[in-house]
């Protein structure tokens, strides 16, 4: 139980971070997309540069986690044809609805109660996907 | 630095918008955050713990995992939805989100405007009417599909994936942008131009 708050904390964190930062705006997404605002870009890159200096010194310096393992990534099988169409398709959803699976989640706690409809819908896609994965190239 | 020694000091400062390069920064604390406690940052896996939960695990063998694996993810997803909620309700700020006057004038066109909802929903878009139900179905069912098909979405890919340095996550990205880019410079004029 104790884990769990930690994890609820965390994800606090993360909410009031995508809130303030302004990422789940749709309007910020729909500037992004027409490349008028170096906002997101900013936001994203500043993450993913930190991130890899994070993962990397952690790496490197052997730090335990708190679950006594190493931190490690299974790598996914590269497939690009997978990995294009899965993100394109993807990359719809995030356009038109200026948001994606965290955002969608702190949107509904701003009191936005269309993000349940939007949820459904992920919920719905997620369903339909293993439904059809047989037929898909993996 | 006067702010930061009270309380007040300190709400009124995080009321303000946040910065791009701290709210970055604050993204890999997330990152570090979860790695640090042994889990993976990326939030699509939810979705399909909620299939999993109702049932779906019985058809599909897709759903079929141990969900206790996975209640820290609903945890942090729980937080995440409360830390909207105190960020709408008690850090709010006080002008709507600042979005460039390019991007307000194109919208102008499509007949949307700006600024609404402190800047954070296109009620045009997403509402309660038949074609703005559709609109947030639609859009959340790509994102769900996209994200299992994929294997992770913006925070499992873009963040978690490419710290790791995987090109598999790149790929994915580079997927995301043609998407999103197809979406918002051919599909949408179509639709509200």
């Amino acid at each position: 139980m104790q884990k769990l708050i930690s994890f609820f904390i965390v994800g606090v964190i993360f909410g009031i971070t995508m809130s303030k930062s302004e990422a789940v705006s749709w309007f910020r997404i729909h500037e992004m997309f027409r490349f008028e605002s170096f906002h997101m870009y900013g936001i994203i890159g500043t993450a993913v540069v930190l991130g890899i200096i994070i993962i990397n010194t952690m790496k490197k310096l052997k730090i335990k986690t708190l679950r006594d393992t190493f931190v490690t990534y299974l790598p996914m099988k590269l497939n690009i044809k997978r990995h294009l169409i899965a993100g394109t398709i993807f990359g719809f959803g995030w356009a038109l609805s200026g948001s994606c699976p965290g955002p969608m989640l702190v949107m509904l706690g701003h009191g936005f109660t269309i993000f349940l409809v939007v949820l459904l819908g992920s919920i719905i896609g997620t369903f339909v996907y293993a439904e059809v994965r047989d037929k898909l190239p993996h | 630095m006067i702010f930061l020694s009270t309380g007040d000091g300190l709400i009124h400062l995080a009321s303000q918008p946040w910065h791009w390069a701290f709210s970055g920064a604050m993204i890999a604390l997330v990152l570090f955050l979860l790695t640090w406690m042994g889990r993976k940052f990326g939030l699509s896996s939810l979705y399909r713990n909620v299939c999993t939960i109702a049932g779906a695990g019985k058809r599909n063998s897709f759903f079929d995992i141990d969900i206790r694996d996975e209640y820290w993810r609903m945890a942090f997803a729980a937080g995440a939805i409360v830390g909207g909620f105190i960020a709408a309700h008690f850090l709010a700020s006080p002008e709507p989100v600042q979005i460039s006057e390019a991007t307000i004038q194109h919208l102008h066109k499509w007949g949307i405007a700006y600024p609404q909802g402190q800047g954070y929903i296109a009620r045009e878009i997403l509402n309660f009417s038949p074609r703005g139900v559709l609109f947030a179905l639609l859009g959340g069912f790509f994102i769900g599909f996209g994200a299992r098909y994929g294997s992770g979405c913006t925070s499992g890919h873009a963040i978690t994936g490419l710290s790791h340095l995987q090109l598999p996550s790149l790929i994915t990205v580079i997927g995301f942008f043609i998407g999103g880019l197809t979406m918002t410079w051919v599909i949408m004029p179509l639709i509200f131009g």
